[in-house]
C-alpha cells in the first residue's frame, strides 16, 4: 500500500524515529529502546515510514538496519519551496502598492 | 525582490507553523492599512495573475473578511477571516478558512490561524505572520492548494514583474 509522505510525518513518534535514525541507521530494537511503547508499536511505525519510502532497509549479517531516504524527504521541502514563491509573489505585489500609497500622499 | 528588504521564511514541522518576517519600505500607518484595508489588500492579496476581490470586510473583533481568489481561467475559490483579536498597529489575530460564495466554511478544507504584528524598524515595517495549522496534514494540503495557484504564474507574470523590481 502506498501512503502520503505527509502522513508519515503527522504522528510524533513517527517524526522521533525519523530524527534517531537521521543520525545513524539503526535495527528496530535499538529505536524500540528510546520510546516507552511496545516493539510492535515501534514495528507498525517502522513499516508505515518504509510504506511512504522515507526509510530503507539494509540487512547486515543477521540484522536489519533501518536508514533514511533522502530523496523522499525532498519532496517535502519542494512543496514547501512552492508556498515560499507565492509569498514572495504577493510580497512582490504589496511593496508595489505601498509605493504607489506613498507617493500618492506627498 | 528586493535584497535590501529583510525576509524569513520559516518551517516548523514539529509544531506545525509557518512563520514569515518581511520588512517593507514604509511606515506602520501605512503597512497595517494594506493588510487591514480590503480595497488595499484585493491589489496585492493574489498571487497574480490570480485577483483577490472582496465580498464584505467588517475589520473589527468578531468581524469577518470575505473574499474570492479568481484565476484567469474563472476559477474562484472563497475564503474567510474571522478576526478574533485586534490591536491597533500591532497586531490583528484571524482564523482563516475556505466556503463558498455566502461565507459558509468547508471542514474538508484546511483551517489556520494568522497571528500578524507589525513593528517600526526606522522607517520600514516588519511584519510577522505566525500561521498555526491544526495538523501538518492540514498544512500539507494548504501547500498543495498553494501549489496549484503557483503552477498557475505564468512565466510572462515574472516578466511583468522584473522592470517593477529594477525601480
Amino acid at each position: 500500500m502506498r501512503r502520503d509522505v505527509f502522513q508519515a510525518i503527522a504522528d510524533p513518534t513517527r517524526r522521533a524515529i525519523i530524527l534517531l535514525i537521521a543520525l545513524q541507521a539503526m535495527t528496530p530494537n535499538a529505536l524500540a529502546a528510546h520510546f516507552d511503547t511496545s516493539r510492535q508499536a515501534v514495528s507498525k511505525h517502522l513499516r508505515i515510514l518504509t510504506e511512504c519510502d522515507l526509510l530503507k532497509q539494509k540487512q547486515t549479517g543477521r540484522e536489519i538496519y533501518y536508514e533514511l531516504n533522502g530523496t523522499k524527504m525532498k519532496e517535502i521541502d519542494k512543496w514547501i519551496e512552492q508556498f515560499k514563491k507565492i509569498w514572495d509573489n504577493r510580497f512582490t505585489q504589496l511593496d508595489d502598492v505601498l509605493l504607489t500609497l506613498k507617493n500618492k500622499k506627498k | 525582490m528586493n535584497p535590501d528588504l529583510t525576509y524569513d521564511f520559516i518551517v516548523d514541522k514539529e509544531n506545525n507553523v509557518i512563520t514569515v518576517k518581511r520588512e517593507f519600505a514604509a511606515g506602520v500607518p501605512l503597512v497595517w492599512d494594506a493588510y487591514t484595508k480590503s480595497e488595499i489588500l484585493d491589489q496585492w492579496w493574489a498571487p497574480k495573475p490570480w485577483k483577490a476581490e472582496t465580498k464584505k470586510m467588517d475589520f473589527k473583533v468578531g468581524g469577518t473578511w470575505l473574499y474570492a481568489m479568481r484565476g484567469p481561467a474563472g476559477e474562484e475559490h472563497w475564503s474567510i477571516a474571522q478576526y478574533t483579536t485586534i490591536e491597533p498597529q500591532k497586531k490583528f489575530i484571524g482564523v482563516d478558512a475556505f466556503t463558498d460564495s455566502n461565507g459558509t466554511i468547508n471542514p474538508e478544507l484546511p483551517q489556520s490561524t494568522w497571528e500578524v504584528t507589525f513593528a517600526p524598524k526606522g522607517e520600514h515595517t516588519l511584519v510577522e505572520m505566525k500561521i498555526t495549522y491544526p495538523s501538518l496534514a492540514q498544512l500539507e494540503e494548504t501547500i498543495k492548494m498553494g501549489f496549484k495557484e503557483g503552477l498557475a504564474m505564468g512565466m510572462e507574470n515574472l516578466d511583468a514583474l522584473l522592470p517593477t523590481l529594477k525601480k
